[in-house]
């Protein structure tokens, strides 16, 4: 037996590492997945057509592969040259963009196109009306949802291991190839994923009631 | 490996489904508690902790083995949650029905709920294997013969990775719209008027 | 099976959810070919006296008799008293994913253990007999409200029920449709199948009832032939709830 208190500190630093690739990849993926939306509702033929592809590929391939890919191939290609954190971040991001358009539309579809009618009406421009009356009620409808993406992402983080990330599962990989034990820690890395989950979701559960807006009842 | 973890996880999911609904307090629990565990546990988590962390116990799988319990495991929690949902979701008069004609729980669950609450759960259950397709890559790490463990070792001899990660890719996209092809033809199939997905 | 005429027997029944209390000590008796009707408010405990009657609710107090056998009696197989008994719901309850045909058979099948072919053939003739045999292949979401519920009623006539119990069958359906079901539930009437029913019927219950029992406060309040009930009642409440409804009709009638 192993003296755990060792390895465990260890293992625990990697947790700010995952909460930084999980923070910039669903950030990334904020912005895309938002503006992708937009473009797949508002938008016109070209615009639908380009994002359904990104959608499609960005959904079809592993995200293993999309890492390798990335690291491998792309960066290099275009002469940028990244490290694995930076790499990681942007794929995730770039992939997570891809499923957050699919929640935020979903929330802007459920709401109903009778908001932006009014705020037309009123005499707001298209953008002012998405961008006031619009978002705010989807983007909060969106929620349960998002939470879902949340806690895809912090497990996916774990696959970035395959690139060398020092994040939670590269360090209990390196720990138990040095002290030859590995029950032990993989569950201490499970168990640790599996409460950044609970406790991910519980935060956006308490956002999501207590942004209610009173009266309305949910329509999903 | 996913022909057959799928049709096993798939059944996993729909007694664990059952369980939680139906099932006595320790069923119950007991089936949250697996369900909780291996949604929370990343998917590659799980596959080390069967094939390297086992056989510290005694227990031993083969790579193909362990990649086929793992995703049965992973893909049979990730499933019951719509399978439960969709349980719930089906009216309470159906059961009051099918009891007042005199029929046991199980006859209930097996004929009534259960070809209603499916057939509504499909659509998510669909969406689930198809992930599963795209997660079978990491069982490379575990030693499975796979298509992106290939590619690696492809790239390690001739390295063009753009191309090789690429097709690879391209793989994988071209497997998952197939599959994405077929459920949605299935779930036409299956479709009976009045019986549908609540979203 | 001493008393074979009577085929209900109800003793002191009753029943609370939380704390309300919705049924407190309902008896009666209902004998072989009788057809009685409970009529009363919303919220006197009409519908929960059907279901604790089938047990599909566990009454708190009180013990209820079918055929001489008491069946609230804890050793007693639910499954086979309830076979005994047909049930036909305000909200029809049909199976949604099966035909009407399969719908009656199921359970002739599954629970009375009948082969495929005998099932099939029993149900074509109880969808026959409401008048339903050319739609036996359609799903619930094709039939209108009126074609459902006549397809529940055949589903539990199928299983050749001593007693049948009707919860509002016919308060969930459109007006026009109506007149459908209350035929069927007439004709069965006139074979003389023992039938418990709750309505607001008042038509229905003038002319087939042997018996109205006037519900309220979770008590039958009086019980007597529809010509007393309806027009002469003694008990205040009565009077007053078919004093109300003559007013409406009348007013229809100016």
């Amino acid at each position: 037996m192993v003296a755990f208190a060792d390895f465990l500190p260890y293992i625990l630093s990697g947790v700010i590492w995952t909460l930084g690739l999980v923070a910039g990849g669903l950030s990334i993926g904020f912005a895309i997945g938002l503006l992708m939306a937009i473009g797949q509702i508002y938008g016109g033929e070209e615009a639908k057509a380009i994002i359904h592809a990104y959608v499609w590929f960005f959904r079809s391939i592993p995200l293993l592969v999309l890492l390798f890919l990335f690291y491998w191939g792309v960066f290099p290609a275009t002469g940028f040259k990244l490290d694995p954190l930076a790499c990681s971040i942007v794929v995730l991001g770039l992939r997570s963009g891809a499923y957050q358009s699919q929640i935020f539309r979903g929330g802007i579809i459920s709401l109903g196109d009778t908001q932006l009618l009014a705020a037309r009406a009123l005499g707001m421009s298209k953008s002012r009306g998405i961008f006031h009356v619009v978002l705010p009620q989807a983007l909060r409808i969106s929620m349960p949802g998002w939470s879902n993406e949340y806690a895809t992402m912090i497990k996916d983080s774990a696959i970035t291991f395959s690139l060398g990330v020092l994040e939670i599962l590269t360090r209990t990989r390196y720990v138990v190839s040095a002290t030859n034990e590995a029950l032990i820690p993989y569950f201490f890395a499970g168990a640790l994923f599996l409460v950044l989950t609970y406790a991910g979701t519980k935060v956006v559960n308490i956002v999501y009631e207590r942004t209610k807006i009173p009266g309305l009842l949910g329509r999903l | 490996m996913i022909v057959v973890s799928v049709p096993i996880g798939t059944a996993l999911a729909i007694v664990l489904g059952v369980a939680r609904v139906y099932g006595n307090r320790a069923f119950s629990l007991a089936a949250t508690c697996v369900v909780g565990v291996f949604r929370g546990f990343p998917a590659i988590v799980t596959l080390l902790i069967i094939f390297f962390a086992l056989p510290e116990v005694g227990v031993y799988f083969s790579p193909y083995w362990s990649a086929v319990l793992g995703f049965v495991l992973v893909t049979g929690a990730y499933q019951s949650e719509y399978v439960r949902g969709c349980i719930q979701s089906v009216s309470a008069g159906q059961s009051l029905a099918a009891r007042a004609l005199g029929m046991t729980r199980p006859q209930e669950v097996i004929y009534v709920i259960l070809p209603q609450a499916l057939r509504a759960a499909l659509p998510g259950i669909s969406n689930e294997i198809i992930y599963l397709v795209l997660y079978s890559s990491l069982a490379s790490y575990i030693g499975v013969q796979e298509m992106f463990g290939v590619a690696r070792t492809f790239n390690s001899l001739n390295f063009r990775p753009i191309e090789i990660f690429f097709t690879a890719g391209l793989v994988y996209a071209a497997i998952a719209t197939v599959c994405f092809v077929g459920f949605r033809l299935l779930e036409r199939r299956v479709r009976i008027p009045g019986v549908e997905a609540a979203r | 099976m001493a008393e074979t005429n009577v085929v209900l027997k109800v003793d002191g029944l009753e029943k609370s959810f939380a704390d309300n209390r919705i049924l407190s000590g309902v008896s009666f008796e209902i004998d072989r070919g009788q057809i009685k009707v409970i009529c009363g408010p919303s919220g006197s405990g009409k519908s929960t006296l059907l279901r604790c009657l089938n047990l599909l609710t566990e009454p708190d107090k009180g013990r209820v008799w079918l055929e001489g056998q008491e069946i609230t009696n804890a050793n007693v197989d639910v499954n086979s008293v309830r076979q005994r008994i047909g049930f036909v719901f305000q909200e029809f309850n049909l199976f949604n994913h099966l035909t009407a045909l399969r719908n009656v058979s199921l359970a002739l099948e599954k629970v009375k253990k009948m082969s495929k072919d005998e099932a099939n053939a029993l149900a074509m003739k109880e969808l026959a007999r409401v008048n339903l045999a050319n739609d036996a292949h359609k799903y619930p979401a094709e039939l209108s409200g009126g074609q459902k519920q006549r397809v529940a009623i055949a589903r539990a006539l199928a299983m050749n029920p001593v007693i049948m119990f009707y919860d509002e069958p016919t308060s969930a359906l459109d007006p026009h449709l109506i007149g459908e079901v209350l035929d069927v539930m007439k004709k069965l009437a006139q074979e003389k199948l023992t039938s418990l029913v709750v309505t607001h019927e008042i038509g229905f219950a003038r002319s087939v009832a042997d018996e109205i029992m006037f519900m309220g406060e979770g008590k039958i309040l009086e019980h007597g032939p529809p010509s007393q009930i309806i027009d002469k009642p003694t008990h205040e409440a009565v009077r007053l709830f078919f004093k109300r409804i003559n007013e409406l009709y009348r007013r229809d009638e100016d």
